[in-house]
This record gives C-alpha cells, sequence and structure tokens, in this order.
C-alpha cells in the first residue's frame, strides 16, 4: 500500500481535545475544528414523552475530522504542493480554491470551493506531476445539520502513472443546490452526475444533458437525501403490524 | 414538381391524383436526401439479448448505428437509502445483492470501507483476509463464466452457455458449502467472517480447481479458435485506451486497450501483493480481447485460489474486539442454534453491566467514529469503489457505490456508434455489465 | 409404464377440460422476464444441471407474444412496473405468472421507495415461490405445482363459474392482521 502509515496525524496534530470533560468517553469525539453535521439529545432514540432514562440532557455534538496540519505525511504533501503551485501559475491563490486539507484514515481530502472546482480538476489531471487520469465519479452526501453546506458532493481521483488516490470535497447549500459540472474534464462523470442530481437535487451546472437516470422520470422529490422518508410500508403478520425500518426507535 | 410520381391538384369535382410509373433511381435519391428517415429502435427493457433489465435507443440508419443510448434505472432497488436504516453489520447482506454475480466483491469493499473507518484494518486475521481473497477468486471465475456464458448466449451459440452453467455450478456447490447459500451470501462482515471454514472445505476446492483445470480447456476449443465466434468478435465493440481513461472504464475493457491496471497489484489490499500471478492484458480494444482476458483471468485465478489453499493457517476468522465481533459468545446448542448457555448465566445471573452491554450491542449494533472512507477492490468488472461515510452512529449515513458496471456501462455508446446493430449486442455483453449492480 | 398400458382398450373417455388441462401443461412456454438475482437462477435452471427441458419448458420465447407464463424473477421497481404489465397484458390468454423470489412476491428486505411492494400490486399472481433467491429445486417445484393447477383448470362458464367464487372467496376472507395464531 502506498499510503504512508499516517493514521494518528490527524488526531494529534492541531486538533485540540475536546474541552468537553463530559464528552471525553463518548465514541466519535475527533476534537472541535470539523465540521457540524449532527447534534445530538438523549439517547435511546426517544423522541417524546418524559425523560425517563436521565440521559435526556445529553448533548453531543458530532463533527467530521477537522482540518489537518503540515506535514500531513508521503506523498501527500507532494501532491497538496504541487497542486498549490500549479494553481499559483494559473493566478489562482491556493488558499482560495482549496478551503482545507483533511488528512484521515490514511487518505488526503481537499475541499474544494465550488466555483473553482472545474479548474482544480483540470490541473489534477493535467499537471504532470499530479496525473489523476481517472476519475472515479461522484458520491453524494446530503448533512443536514452542516448548516450552509448541506449537500456535499465527493469525488474520488485515481492517478494510474504515480498510483495515488485523492478526494476532492465540495459544499453546496440547500437553499442554491449548484455545483459546477467536471464532465468537461472527466467525460466519466456523465452519469455519476445525474444520478446524484437524481438522488440529491444537486444541479451541476453545465452538465451536457443533466437528467433523472434511476428514477422515473417523473418522479417527485430527491430519494437520497435525508429528509426524504424511506418509503416502505409496514409489513403485516396474522394479529400485528411490523413498522417499516425507517418508522422504528433509532438508537443513534 | 412536374416529374413528381405523384401528385394531386384540386378540382370542382374534387381531389384528383396522378400516379404515374417512377424511376427507382429517383425514388432512391429522394430517399437519400430525406433527412427525415431516421429509424429509432427500442431494444429493452425487457428484451433477451440485452444482458439484464437495460435499454438501449439505438438510432438507425440501414443497419448501421448512428446513435446509441442507454436507458437504464429500471432495476433501481434503493440499496443505499435502505443501507441507512441498518446497522453496519446488517449492511453486508444489502450489498451483496446490488451486483449478484460478484457477491463477496461487494461484501468485502463495503467491509474494507467499515473497517478502515473503525481503524481496524491491521487487527483482522489472517485466515479470514486468506478466506475473502479465495472466496473472491472464486467469484471471479463464476463472474467470468457467467460473462462468457450469457455473452455466448446472446450471440446464439447456446453450447457455451450450458458450458458456462455447468462450471458454475460447481463453484455455486462450494459456496453452498462454505456460506450456506448458493448466491447473496452476506458471508463476510465487518471484522472477519460470519463463520470459519467447514469441515471438508478445504478438499472439496481442491478437487473444484482440478476439475476447472481439466474444463477451461474446452471454452479454448468451444470458441478460442472459432471462426464464427471471432467473427462476430474481433474488432467489435473498439474502445481504446484514451476513451477507457476519458470514460473511466476500468477491468477487462481496460486491460483490452493495453494497460496493465489491476488494483490488486496497484493499490493491494487483502494482501494481495503477497500472491504470485500475472495481470492478463490485450492490445485489440475489442470484444475479443475482452473474452481472451477474462479466459486468462479465470486460469490466474485458480493459480491464487490454490496459493489461498496452501496458506490457510488455523486461527480466528473474527477481530479480537467482542463488539465488532458479536456474537462472540456464540456456542450451538443441541438444536443447532443459539447462545451460550455459560454466557447467559452470567450476564443474567451475576452481571448487570454485562447484561446492559449485550443489550445494546444486541439491539444496535456498534459505533463507527465519524469520517469518511473510501475502498476499492479490482471486482470482474473492474474497479468497486465504496464511499462509506459514518456520522458516529450505528448505521452507516451514506454508503455510496462505484460499480464498475455503472460506470462501463457508459462506454456502449462509443463502442457501438458507426457498427451494426448486431454488434451492439457483441459490445454490451462484452462490457459484461450487471443491472443489479448499474441501477443498485 | 406408458399411457397405452392404461388403455387396454385403445381408447379413453374424459372430459374436454381435462384433455385441455393436460395438453396445455404439457407445453407451457414461459416468457423471459429476469430482472435480478433470481433471473441468474431461472437460468441456471433451464441450463444442463436442473434441466427445464424435462417439463418441456426449456425454450425461453423473448416475444411475450409467444408465451404463456411470465416468471417474474426479482425486484420490481416503479419504474419497471409499467413495463411489467405491458408485457403482461402482450400475452395470449391463458396465460400464468409465476412471483419468483420474495422480492417479487412482497418486496422482501426491500421494503422502500423504489421497489413495488408485491408484483401482485400489477399482475395477478398465481404461484408465490419464497427464498432469496429460491433454488433451482424450488422452481422447478413451483412449475410442477403450476403444471397440477393448469391440469384442473376449467373451461368456459365453468372457468367464469371458479373465477367467481373464487373472488366471493376473497372478499369473504379474513384480513390478516385480524388472524390469530403465530406470526405468520
Amino acid at each position: 500500500m502506498s499510503d504512508p502509515k499516517n493514521n494518528g496525524t490527524s488526531r494529534s496534530n492541531g486538533v485540540n481535545p475536546d474541552k468537553d470533560v463530559n464528552a471525553q468517553n463518548l465514541p466519535g469525539q475527533r476534537g472541535d475544528q470539523g465540521e457540524t453535521i449532527r447534534v445530538q439529545r438523549g439517547m435511546f432514540g426517544a423522541r417524546n414523552g418524559g425523560d425517563t432514562s436521565g440521559y435526556g440532557g445529553l448533548v453531543r455534538t458530532v463533527r467530521l475530522p477537522g482540518e489537518s496540519a503540515r506535514p500531513y505525511g508521503g506523498w501527500f504533501d507532494e501532491v497538496a504542493d504541487e497542486l498549490e503551485g500549479a494553481l499559483e501559475e494559473q493566478g489562482l491563490a491556493p488558499e482560495n480554491a482549496i478551503e482545507k486539507t483533511v488528512v484521515d484514515r490514511g487518505e488526503l481530502t481537499f475541499h474544494i470551493a465550488r466555483e473553482h472546482l472545474p479548474r482544480v480538476a483540470r490541473t489534477l489531471r493535467d499537471d504532470p506531476a499530479l496525473r489523476f487520469e481517472l476519475c472515479t465519479g461522484v458520491s453524494g452526501v446530503h448533512f443536514p445539520g452542516d448548516k450552509g453546506r448541506e449537500l456535499h458532493a465527493v469525488y474520488h481521483l485515481r492517478s494510474i502513472t504515480h498510483n495515488r488516490l485523492i478526494r476532492l470535497e465540495v459544499g453546496a447549500p440547500d437553499s442554491d443546490p449548484h455545483v459546477p459540472s467536471i464532465v468537461d474534464v472527466y467525460p466519466t462523470n456523465d452519469w455519476h452526475e445525474r444520478e446524484t442530481y437524481d438522488f440529491f437535487g444537486l444541479v451541476f451546472d453545465g452538465h451536457p444533458a443533466l437528467t433523472r437516470i434511476m428514477m422515473p422520470d417523473d418522479w417527485q422529490g430527491f430519494p437520497q437525501r435525508k429528509d426524504y422518508p424511506l418509503g416502505g410500508i409496514p409489513v403485516e403478520y396474522k394479529g400485528a403490524q411490523i413498522p417499516a425500518p425507517d418508522q422504528r426507535r433509532s438508537y443513534s | 414538381m412536374s416529374t413528381s410520381p405523384a401528385s394531386a391538384r384540386d378540382t370542382t369535382e374534387g381531389t384528383v391524383y396522378t400516379v404515374t410509373g417512377g424511376d427507382w433511381d429517383e425514388i432512391a435519391a429522394a430517399a437519400k436526401q430525406a433527412d427525415d428517415e431516421r429509424i429509432i429502435v427500442n431494444m429493452g427493457p425487457q428484451h433477451p439479448s440485452t444482458h439484464g433489465v437495460l435499454r438501449l435507443i439505438l438510432e438507425i440508419d440501414g443497419e448501421t448505428v448512428t446513435e446509441a443510448r442507454c436507458g437504464i434505472g429500471y432495476l433501481h432497488t434503493g440499496i443505499e437509502k435502505n443501507l441507512e436504516f441498518r446497522n453496519w453489520t446488517q449492511g453486508t447482506t444489502f450489498v451483496t445483492r446490488m451486483d449478484y454475480l460478484t457477491s463477496f466483491y461487494n461484501e468485502t469493499a463495503y467491509c474494507l470501507g467499515v473497517e478502515r473507518l473503525l481503524g481496524i484494518e491491521e487487527q483482522i486475521p489472517d485466515r479470514a483476509t486468506v478466506v475473502r481473497v479465495l472466496l473472491m477468486e472464486l467469484n471471479r471465475l463464476s463472474s467470468h463464466l457467467v460473462a462468457i456464458a450469457t455473452g455466448g448466449m446472446e450471440l446464439g451459440a447456446t453450447t457455451i452457455m450450458i458450458y458456462g452453467f455447468r462450471d458454475r455450478e460447481m463453484i455455486l456447490d462450494l459456496y453452498e458449502l462454505i456460506t450456506g447459500l448458493r448466491m447473496n451470501h452476506a458471508y463476510v462482515r465487518p471484522g472477519g467472517l460470519a463463520q470459519d471454514l467447514p469441515p471438508g472445505a478445504v478438499d472439496a476446492v481442491r478437487e473444484f480447481v482440478k476439475k476447472m483445470r481439466r474444463n477451461l480447456p474446452e471454452y479454448d476449443k468451444l470458441a478460442t479458435g472459432n471462426p464464427i465466434f471471432k467473427a462476430r468478435m474481433q474488432d467489435v465493440g473498439y474502445l481504446d485506451l484514451a476513451g477507457c481513461l476519458a470514460l473511466g472504464a476500468t477491468g477487462p475493457i481496460l486491460r483490452a486497450a493495453g494497460l496493465p491496471h489491476d488494483l490488486r497489484k496497484a493499490q493491494p489490499y487483502c494482501g494481495y501483493d503477497t500472491y504470485d500471478f500475472e495481470v492478463p492484458t490485450a492490445d485489440t480494444c475489442d470484444a475479443y480481447g475482452r473474452f481472451l482476458i477474462r479466459l486468462e483471468e479465470m486460469r490466474q485465478s485458480l493459480r491464487i485460489v490454490e496459493q489461498c489453499l496452501d496458506r490457510l493457517a488455523p486461527g480466528a476468522v473474527m477481530v479480537a474486539d467482542k463488539k465488532i465481533a458479536w456474537p462472540a459468545q456464540l456456542a450451538l446448542g443441541p438444536d443447532g442454534l443459539g447462545n451460550s448457555l455459560d454466557h447467559i448465566k452470567k450476564i443474567m445471573g451475576t452481571s448487570m453491566e454485562a447484561l446492559i452491554h449485550h443489550f445494546k450491542l444486541v439491539t444496535e449494533g456498534f459505533r463507527v467514529p465519524p469520517g469518511q472512507a473510501y475502498a476499492a477492490v479490482e471486482s470482474p468488472k473492474g474497479e468497486l469503489g465504496v464511499h462509506v461515510v459514518s456520522d458516529g452512529g450505528t448505521r452507516p449515513y451514506r454508503v455510496h457505490f462505484r460499480d464498475p458496471s455503472f460506470t462501463n456501462l457508459q462506454a456502449m455508446a462509443a463502442m457501438c456508434e458507426g457498427g451494426q446493430v448486431a454488434d451492439v449486442i457483441v459490445a454490451v455483453a462484452s462490457i459484461d455489465p450487471v443491472m443489479g449492480g448499474v441501477d443498485r | 409404464m406408458g399411457l397405452e398400458e392404461k388403455l387396454p382398450s385403445g381408447f379413453l373417455l374424459t372430459t374436454v377440460e381435462q384433455a385441455a388441462g393436460w395438453v396445455r401443461k404439457a407445453s407451457v412456454f414461459p416468457a423471459t422476464f429476469g430482472l435480478a438475482c433470481c433471473a441468474i437462477e431461472m437460468m441456471t435452471t433451464g441450463a444442463g444441471r436442473y434441466d427445464l427441458a424435462r417439463f418441456g419448458m426449456e425454450v425461453f420465447r423473448g416475444s411475450p407474444r409467444q408465451a404463456d407464463l411470465m416468471i417474474v424473477a426479482g425486484r420490481v421497481s416503479q419504474k419497471m412496473a409499467p413495463v411489467l404489465r405491458q408485457v403482461y397484458d402482450q400475452m395470449p390468454n391463458p396465460k400464468w405468472v409465476i412471483s419468483m423470489g420474495v422480492c417479487a412476491s412482497s418486496g422482501g428486505m426491500f421494503n422502500n421507495y423504489a421497489i413495488v411492494q408485491g408484483v401482485d400490486h400489477i399482475v395477478p399472481v398465481d404461484i408465490y415461490l419464497p427464498g432469496c433467491p429460491p433454488r433451482p429445486e424450488m422452481l422447478l417445484d413451483a412449475i410442477l405445482k403450476l403444471h397440477k393447477k393448469i391440469q384442473g383448470e376449467k373451461l368456459g362458464v365453468n372457468r367464469e363459474e371458479a373465477a367467481r367464487e373464487a373472488e366471493e372467496a376473497a372478499l369473504k376472507a379474513l384480513p390478516l392482521i385480524e388472524m390469530k395464531g403465530l406470526l405468520r
């Protein structure tokens, strides 16, 4: 594996341990810098009725891994340097284009300002030192709790020349779900962007034919967003009814 | 036009039609000039030759396809959404049904992603990893057998189909012995495997390798040198390296264009760097090259299977962490089911904390720290990537599969346009899309 | 062994219904309606080891016009549902439907927005075959049961009468939720 073994970097480098002492023993506390995606209150998933468990006052903020500080380790620094250099050459200040860089679990993620995405993607593909020839498509993620950046588009780029894999992440608010299309740069993203549009309602500006691909053309809504119900029906048995999975109690 | 063979004019008695003999040359020329003679043929979604519920929309001019488009989504199952309402372990039950011909790849890719999120990649027992590789390579054989069998059937070569399914049956018997199911196994779990290999499995696999070695040359005899087969396959479905990379095509399509890119070699997972095998390539860029690569990959898979059998050492098949390895205290009762009686006695009688712990693990499942991970494996069809996102809960927050069938199917238009209608079938069969994977 | 041994005098008296049922059951032409995982098992059933040819059914027709049995093999999505109904409508009477696999029968584990929760919402189903996917042996068993059903099928006025009776019985039947007993 060419990934450097620096799984611990993000946890130790530049990240303060959470100041909330009570939250120390809870799983998933990874510093106070990352994007807040959810604030959980109470436990056991009970939303109605009184606080019988005594855990009702518990408030837990869930954050994604935060920004990493240099050095990222291994080839990550090389890629970051090359990308910043190449962007500067084009007269684009790297700090404007790259919002932050996250190294987590041995994977390098660049958070890109959405208006600069096509330029960054083209640079990543064409610069001889970067050469990310293969895009493995776009994956949408909907974080209703991440205010102002509810919709994320996540791209994984693979360089066959240098045998590397990086991730680009772009955020867009629910009120303005627009991300520039990178079909010009990576034609393979044609269907992937249509799929993400179909499921998340992310509009990829500049896509040649952004239409539904999986759902019927007249479908209402974007089914894989978190505010769209699973759409299951209760299952009947003899004398009993089991609700659909999304109607049952959720513990997390 | 006065020379027109048919005309009409209005008179006081009504319309008068005049029809005279026409000149065939004139008619042919007129037909050539008229550009509204597009014929649009809709194949599918229910068509015996489209490899599943794939809809092909072909614009044809005579026998030549001028434009080709795919309609997909007829098997969209919402698996990615369903996963968000089940716990992490239950996820394997769903992902195995995505591309139902490459179940073990879906399961392993998903589990590698979850394991990376958990940070337990290094703790997976060796035996579990070796069995994963063993099953994945058997799966490569069975998937390629179906690709060749159904591809042959779509060409009209029913014998190849009978041969392919005959050999696939032997692999399904092995699956059934090992996982208990012929398809849709849910055998690979985050942290390892659902259970160890049953007694007799190793011998059965060895026996199979022997038989398969004997059967594989039959495909060569039947198809590889067959002039009809070659005439149908050669130079059909052409896609060169630049086209492959632009369209993101991976797997046999990319290797048929001459690039020996295989994630098992490039980014080894599951210890593939320690196995001895070759990545076959071809430089023909066509359907025939892809067929040859599939055949050669089957031979290489047999080599890997043998190496797996040789290095299978006794040991655990699940991580030591009992939270992830639930049910860790399983002991079979006389009825073949159940929990360990000693464990029940302990948690019910002496340890309240253990009971609470047990209850929470059983009802909720384990938690995965927030973050995201991308795990990719080389499935028989190409790069199968899984993007897993966790919000720190006991359920996946989002799982996205980058299925190779989905991406490779985009290349259909590039392969078919300008060719004959009959070649569309060959090109689609050489992509080997499985609609379960395309639509998920 | 054969039929002639039961006919020592060389002729046989039977009803037109029985003769028609016997003839029909012996040559059922299935339409290919493979959708998902079950389609692979359906193809396996047609291939060498399980050999559907033993029941005179190995010829899967590509055109619904030539078929009288639709084996709905796999999950039916909302997008596929109108197509499925159209294929069914194109089949000539008499026609039968086997709903193969739990997804086709009830939606199965995919209780969500994308999947029709049972193909009986769209077409009448004769045999429900559980399993995910059912083994080829199970499909053979379902086919044999269907053969038995076809053999006993009524003709003409009797057929209409039987259909009316079945409908009345179904209307009177207790809804599942009001039934007592085990959870199944």
